[in-house]
């Protein structure tokens, strides 16, 4: 098993928590990661990213090629195109629809940029909406590439109760649901 | 056998604590604050000293006086943090140690947030250290318990480079048995610590004798795959890119210790014509090679034949091209699409309402000279606020605006923050006090090392004060303001009156810092 996955997003919109699920569904299973995140100045509103690749074998540059993402999964549509370069000719291209609007920029062109290159616009603020918590969006945005992942039926779910387990209960349920909108959003 | 997920800091203070450390010391900066960040959460589980220093000279010291005492001890900081330290550190090879002394150093090559991208193994080979670059976590745990080893055996410090991708990767590592801590020694060494002429040149003499030892430790560090025609040698985080991407066959030789194992290069060049050189930062390995190499007609080829930008980080993709291989990259954006997203001061920040007041306040003087400095504030440089106009070391605001000063400029102002002030604005403003320089400073108090994650900083509030006045600020020019915006038009007389004033004044600014509140909030 091999699979290179980019996250991107603007800080605070929850793209190191996307990467810890995964690293533990991961794990659970016994696949080697390795997981190379932004510190420092990008934390205040701007560009952030994660590599994470997951592997049977192991893995050496802590950073994925361009052109090798499996799947690249955007919290946003601006860093959708910006990280655009990572993905591989079969790879899965996912972004948020939701313009997080700290800059300015075109987002009808923006829009039309990610369609033409094969990604999937997910208006999965509304679906964090729905599920209870616009926070959630993030985790509506792994559910939606789960079934990509490559990992067993409900590791990703063991995952997630075990990362909000010991919250609120109301915290735990609320990202389930997420999730699951998320899951059946890509049909 | 323990494992752990961690950050390749993280690995590398989990190294110190299994080597046995009875103390850390350093200052924050990125991509190295997380591995005190790490000790200083875990001291008391572990029983170590774990503390953040003024700067990276005061923490080297402390290391040093550690050492002396018999202990072993951490010291970290990022690349520009080591010319700070410099003086202690040159020195401290000289000198020699007692308890095992390592330097944790994290490089940023393509400057994520450095001002420049310098390359500390330049310094090991300038202060004759031993220097270690690990490529993971688990290097970087292993190479760290090992570094301690040999600081000990060789009596010398031992450089622990790292760059920002293996500093912030995260990885499962394996961790072996905690060693003991040492003991207590108070035997002063006179011959050895006392650098005056008479001692320095026998202990200089004493190192210079150890290199060709600390050459046979590099060749322990070496992995080798001889062959012909076209070979690889690459080092730390280079090696990574070249496992990546070459199809097995090249001949290579991987390093990881500095000095150069220079038999080993040589035994490993011998049936190559041509050698491709992969390195993370500067050409450092190349220019130690190039000479040498083409004169047994040899063709060398790197960063300085310009096979590889001299300048940024190595990635999969400049390797891939050094090594003849394609890059192909399906999904290409064209740069019009693309709009930048800088970082912002947070909402609420109260650097922004100090910049919106100086703004206002320097607005009628068209010849003001404003000077920043390094921390959140350099924000304050960007648009919109466009406050300040400089960002060049840590402290340097000061003496930027004094130097204007004595040059003849009527409005000189420094800014800097807190943390910054205590790190090395504090002499300057001496000299400014007494030469009672026409100049303000503005100290940003926010009470916390914000910058870097909220670290603790060593003087705040009436503290800080205190230190100007005690630096010889007479106390009617020292004010202190509150940054609102409900305080904006009041602060913005407080500036211009002190701007205006012939001499020096000092305002400090103070709230504090936004993040820092919502943390506390959060924990209640």
């Amino acid at each position: 098993m091999k699979k290179n996955i980019l996250i991107c997003g603007v800080g605070g919109q929850g793209v190191l928590t996307i990467a810890k699920i995964i690293v533990m569904a991961a794990q659970s299973q016994g696949i080697k990661f390795k997981q190379n995140e932004v510190h420092g100045m990008s934390q205040r509103g701007g560009s952030v990213y994660v590599h994470l690749r997951l592997s049977d074998s192991e893995i050496f540059s802590p950073i994925i090629p361009k052109g090798k993402a499996d799947i690249v999964l955007a919290l946003e549509p601006m860093e959708a195109l910006r990280y655009a370069p990572f993905l591989s000719r079969e790879g899965l291209f996912v972004s948020s629809s939701a313009q997080l609007k700290n800059i300015e920029y075109d987002y009808g062109k923006t829009i039309e940029k990610i369609r033409e290159l094969g990604g999937k616009l997910l208006d999965s603020k509304k679906l964090a909406e729905k599920a209870g918590n616009a926070l959630t969006e993030n985790v509506v945005l792994l559910g939606a590439i789960s079934k990509k992942l490559g990992f067993k039926e409900n590791t990703l779910r063991k995952a997630l109760i075990k990362a909000f387990g010991s919250k609120e209960k109301s915290i735990l349920s609320t990202n389930l649901k997420a999730f699951e909108l998320g899951k059946n959003a890509l049909l | 056998m323990k494992k752990e997920i961690v950050l390749g800091d993280e690995a590398l203070a989990l190294g110190a604590i299994d080597a046995g450390i009875s103390c850390a010391f350093a200052y924050p900066g990125t991509p190295s604050t997380e591995i005190t960040d790490f000790l200083i959460a875990k001291k008391n589980e572990f029983g170590i000293q774990a503390e953040w220093c003024a700067n990276e000279k005061t923490a080297f010291e402390a290391a040093l006086g550690a050492s002396f005492a018999g202990k072993r001890a951490l010291v970290s900081m990022k690349h520009v943090g080591l010319n700070v330290a410099a003086d202690a550190f040159m020195n401290s090879a000289i000198s020699g140690i007692k308890g095992g002394l390592v330097l944790a150093v994290a490089d940023d090559p393509s400057m994520h947030s450095s001002q420049n991208e310098q390359d500390s193994r330049y310094y090991a080979e300038f202060a004759k250290i031993f220097c270690l670059e690990p490529r993971n976590a688990q290097e970087c745990y292993e190479f760290t318990c090992k570094a301690f080893d040999l600081s000990e055996e060789l009596g010398i410090p031992v450089m622990v480079r790292l760059v920002t991708r293996i500093a912030h990767t995260r990885e499962e590592i394996e961790r072996r048995e905690r060693r003991a801590q040492n003991k207590l020694d108070e035997e002063m060494k006179w011959n050895e610590w006392v650098l005056l002429p008479g001692n320095a040149r026998i202990q200089f003499k004493k190192l210079l004798e150890k290199q060709s030892l600390l050459e046979k430790k590099s060749t322990q560090f070496i992995e080798m795959k001889k062959g012909t025609g076209k070979g690889v040698i690459c080092a730390g985080n280079a090696i990574n890119y070249f496992m990546e991407v070459d199809s097995g066959k090249t001949p290579f030789l991987k390093i990881s210790a500095y000095p150069l194992p220079m038999e080993k290069i040589k035994e490993f060049v011998k049936e190559l014509n041509e050698i491709i050189i992969l390195e993370d930062g500067y050409p450092f390995i190349e220019e130690r090679l190039k000479g040498m190499l083409e004169a047994s007609g040899k063709k060398v080829k790197g960063k300085l034949s310009g096979l590889i930008p001299l300048s940024g980080e190595l990635t999969p993709e400049s390797t891939k091209k050094a090594l003849g291989l394609a890059v192909k990259i399906p999904f290409s954006v064209e740069t019009e699409f693309i709009v930048g997203r800088p970082p912002q001061p947070c909402n609420g920040c109260p650097h922004v309402d100090l910049f919106n007041a100086l703004n206002e306040a320097v607005q009628e003087q068209k010849n003001a000279m404003v000077f920043g400095d390094i921390g959140c504030y350099t924000l304050g440089a960007l648009k919109p606020l466009n406050a300040i106009n400089s960002c060049i070391d840590m402290g340097s605001s000061v003496n930027l605006a004094r130097g204007a000063s004595i040059a003849g400029t009527k409005t000189a102002i420094g800014v800097i923050g807190d943390s910054t002030f205590v790190h090395s604005g504090m002499p300057a403003l001496a000299e400014a006090a007494k030469r009672k320089s026409n100049m303000t400073l503005i100290i940003l108090d926010n009470s916390t090392v914000a910058m870097t994650g909220g670290q603790e900083t060593i003087a705040k509030g009436k503290e800080l004060m205190h230190i100007c006045e005690g630096l010889g600020v007479e106390k009617e020019h020292i004010k202190v303001i509150n940054p609102l915006p409900s305080k904006h038009a009041e602060n913005v007389e407080v500036i211009k009156k002190e701007i205006s004033f012939n001499g020096l004044s000092v305002i400090i600014s103070k709230r504090a810092c936004i993040q820092i509140l919502k943390r506390l909030a959060k924990k209640k």
